[in-house]
């Protein structure tokens, strides 16, 4: 060794200088560091949404009712699959604008392979999957253009959103609606499990947090991401006990004249989605991956990475994402017509994963973002339509959230540069 | 020079369009040596770099890796050969942090599982080998990292993968004086480790405080390789501006300049 360190006199790097002790005091002093240096993470969105529950708590009188509550489930459960999706397509630095149509073919496939006396009627579930699955050969072609030829994915899904929204309206100009009969088509979106099923299944999710951080802790001995910070940790347990065992006794309270309700299917599928696609984000070669090729493409096809296809799964997927979400959707109504895909789905869906922080330049963002995202706008309209506001409003409401969170993330951003960090 | 050097390129062409960028190209390097490449702006350093690392192939031309003909097809041949380069552009992703960096492209998985424990312990004591000590968390993204820094990432990245050969594409440009001073010494270092180390810069001072031998390209042709001990710099600024086919101090791989030692 001829010299005892290679960069010594260099500028001190305030990012990774600051140690936090662990425990409480750790966790209030790590919230003021981050507050100060603009890394506001998931705070402010989860703020907000307390905020809208609180205000529609007190205005709006069918909105804190149980049964609403989980009509909310049911309303934003395809709106947060979707959003799935676009994260990962955002992480790219690419735009999907097709998958408010293509959501839309997934929900018109399964609604033809299970249509009774049609010749190729299908059970449901495989009907499902292959919805799925030509909704994500549809993203794989339009992928293909966008890795392969090179067209700018705007303008391959723009062409994509008019072809699919075309192959809908022939498809039920003529025959307006089709109607899902099966019965486990239909449960996507409107089942609901035993009250102690439900419960069942809250300490599950639950369990899910702490089980990760111990893995980490017995696999990854020694090394720096098997640090826990216990305050943290502590809080962000109780976050999400009381977020699925308070859904659970929510949703257990409702009764619609003699049924009572329970914990909606489509509330475990959007949880146990996001659960896939976090694993798959931060725990695979192929998460690592899409974040280095929204990062730096250059440098991640210099590095080997087969960045075309990359791009191309990250199209199936939201693709098959879109799908699967169109057809939660279809099961809402029991039925696929003309107006499919509902409002403003593709809108809602981009504006959800980018409230919930993830950056349109790609390379920053989480699946859980999206999820959050997704809640806070569901919240807003469904409350909006319990106070009886019009349209209209509902639209510049939702707009003005999205320029909001989206201002409030510039700025941090910028406090973030300024810092160094 | 005694045996067959590490790395020898013989007649390499690479046009873009129809601009030529090379034109019949020789260069070589040996094992534990640290070959400068000079040139003025456009004399096709850069391209040389990116035909060996498989970024674009050459036209024509042949790349032989230790006496063996090679064949560079793209980034991962070139890994598998042992060569390495660092990029004057650095490439690394700003948004992922130290480890996530150095084993970019190379994750070590199972069953496409991520194994984080074992590439943050191999990146801390890569690190540690190399002294580059200032860096306090390897878990913090790379944009928070200074330019020395950053350097110290990408130069460690090169050589953490047993490589035979690195590669470093200006890796001064950005730096102040200090920085400059620890990066060069790391740049011997690599060399008295056995490395074949090829620096590309305009810095002549650069060169002189680290290379064995300097090869000089100019308007994509080479002018000629020289001895730094027996080589002033003013002989080397005019090879750089004139292309003055000065006689070569005992290689035989460089025709143009007369060939015979």
């Amino acid at each position: 060794m001829t010299s005892a360190d290679v960069v010594g006199p260099d500028a001190p790097n305030p990012g990774g200088a600051v140690e936090h002790p662990s425990g409480v005091a750790g966790l209030y002093q790590r919230a003021l560091f981050n507050l100060r240096t603009g890394n506001l993470g998931p705070a402010p969105i989860i703020i907000g949404e307390v905020l809208v529950v609180a205000l529609f708590g007190f205005t709006a009188t069918n909105f804190f009712t149980a049964v609403n509550f989980t009509n909310l489930i049911n309303e934003m459960a395809g709106t947060a699959i979707l959003a799935y999706g676009v994260v990962f397509v955002l992480l790219l630095g690419e735009i999907d604008l097709s998958i408010g149509y293509v959501a839309g073919i997934g929900a018109l496939v399964v609604a033809e392979l299970q249509l009774p006396g049609s010749g190729h009627q299908l059970n449901g579930i495989l009907a499902m999957l292959i919805a799925v699955a030509v909704c994500a050969a549809i993203g794989g072609v339009q992928g293909s253009i966008v890795a392969f030829v090179g067209v700018p994915s705007f303008v391959v899904t723009l062409g994509g959103f008019l072809i699919w929204q075309g192959v809908i309206l022939n498809k039920l100009e003529q025959r307006g609606t089709i109607i899902i009969q099966d019965r486990w088509i239909n449960y996507t979106d409107s089942y609901a499990f035993s009250h102690f099923a439900g419960y069942l299944i809250a300490v599950i999710i639950t369990a899910v947090y702490p089980l990760s951080v111990l893995y980490k802790r017995v696999a990854a001995r020694g090394t720096q991401i098997a640090r826990v910070n216990w305050g943290g940790f502590a809080v962000k347990l109780a976050g999400v006990a009381v977020a699925s065992f308070g859904t659970v006794a929510i949703a257990n309270h409702g009764k619609v004249i003699a049924t009572t309700l329970g914990l909606p299917l489509s509330g475990v599928i959007v949880i146990l989605v996001a659960i896939l696609l976090t694993f798959l984000a931060k725990w695979t070669t192929f998460g690592r991956h899409v974040y280095a090729v929204g990062g730096n493409a250059e440098a991640a096809r210099r590095a080997g990475i087969n960045v075309p296809r990359i791009r191309v799964l990250v199209f199936m997927l939201s693709g098959a994402t879109a799908g699967l979400g169109g057809i939660i959707f279809a099961s809402q109504v029991n039925s696929v017509a003309l107006t499919f895909p509902p409002g403003n789905l593709l809108l809602n869906a981009i504006a959800s994963a980018v409230i919930g922080g993830v950056s349109l330049f790609g390379g920053r963002g989480e699946v859980r973002g999206a999820l959050l995202g997704a809640v806070l706008i569901g919240t807003l309209q469904n409350g909006l339509n319990t106070l009886n506001v019009s349209n209209g409003w509902i639209y510049i409401i939702t707009g003005l959230v999205l320029l909001g969170a989206v201002t409030l993330d510039t700025i941090a951003v910028r406090l973030q540069a300024r810092s160094g960090r | 020079m005694s045996d067959t050097p590490l790395l020898q390129l013989r007649g390499i062409t690479k046009t873009f369009g129809s601009v030529e960028a090379l034109t019949d190209v020789d260069f070589e390097v040996n094992a534990g040596e640290v070959m400068a490449l000079v040139g003025d702006n456009g004399a096709g350093k850069s391209t040389l770099i990116k035909c060996v690392a498989g970024i674009h192939p050459a036209d024509s031309g042949q790349i032989f890796f230790e006496g063996q003909e090679a064949h560079v097809h793209g980034p991962k041949d070139a890994a598998r050969l042992g060569i390495e380069v660092v990029y004057q552009d650095l490439a690394l992703c700003d948004n992922l942090d130290v480890v996530q960096n150095m084993y970019l492209g190379r994750e070590t998985n199972r069953f496409q599982i991520l194994n984080e424990a074992a590439m943050e312990h191999t990146t801390a004591s890569t690190l540690k080998s190399l002294a580059v000590t200032t860096i306090s968390s390897i878990r913090q993204p790379v944009a928070t990292l200074s330019g020395g820094q950053r350097q110290s990432v990408a130069v460690a990245k090169a050589v953490q993968w047993n490589s035979k050969l690195v590669i470093l594409d200006e890796p001064t440009a950005a730096l102040g004086v200090a920085q400059t001073e620890q990066v060069l010494a790391l740049v011997r270092r690599l060399g008295e480790q056995g490395l074949a180390v090829v620096i590309i810069s305009h810095n002549l001072h650069d060169i002189y405080e680290t290379a064995d031998r300097i090869t000089v390209l100019r308007l994509g042709r080479t002018v000629g390789i020289y001895d730094r001990r027996t080589t002033s710099q003013q002989a080397i600024v005019e090879a750089i501006t004139f292309g003055v086919p000065t006689k070569v101090s005992g290689i035989p791989s460089a025709p143009e300049a007369g060939g015979e030692g």
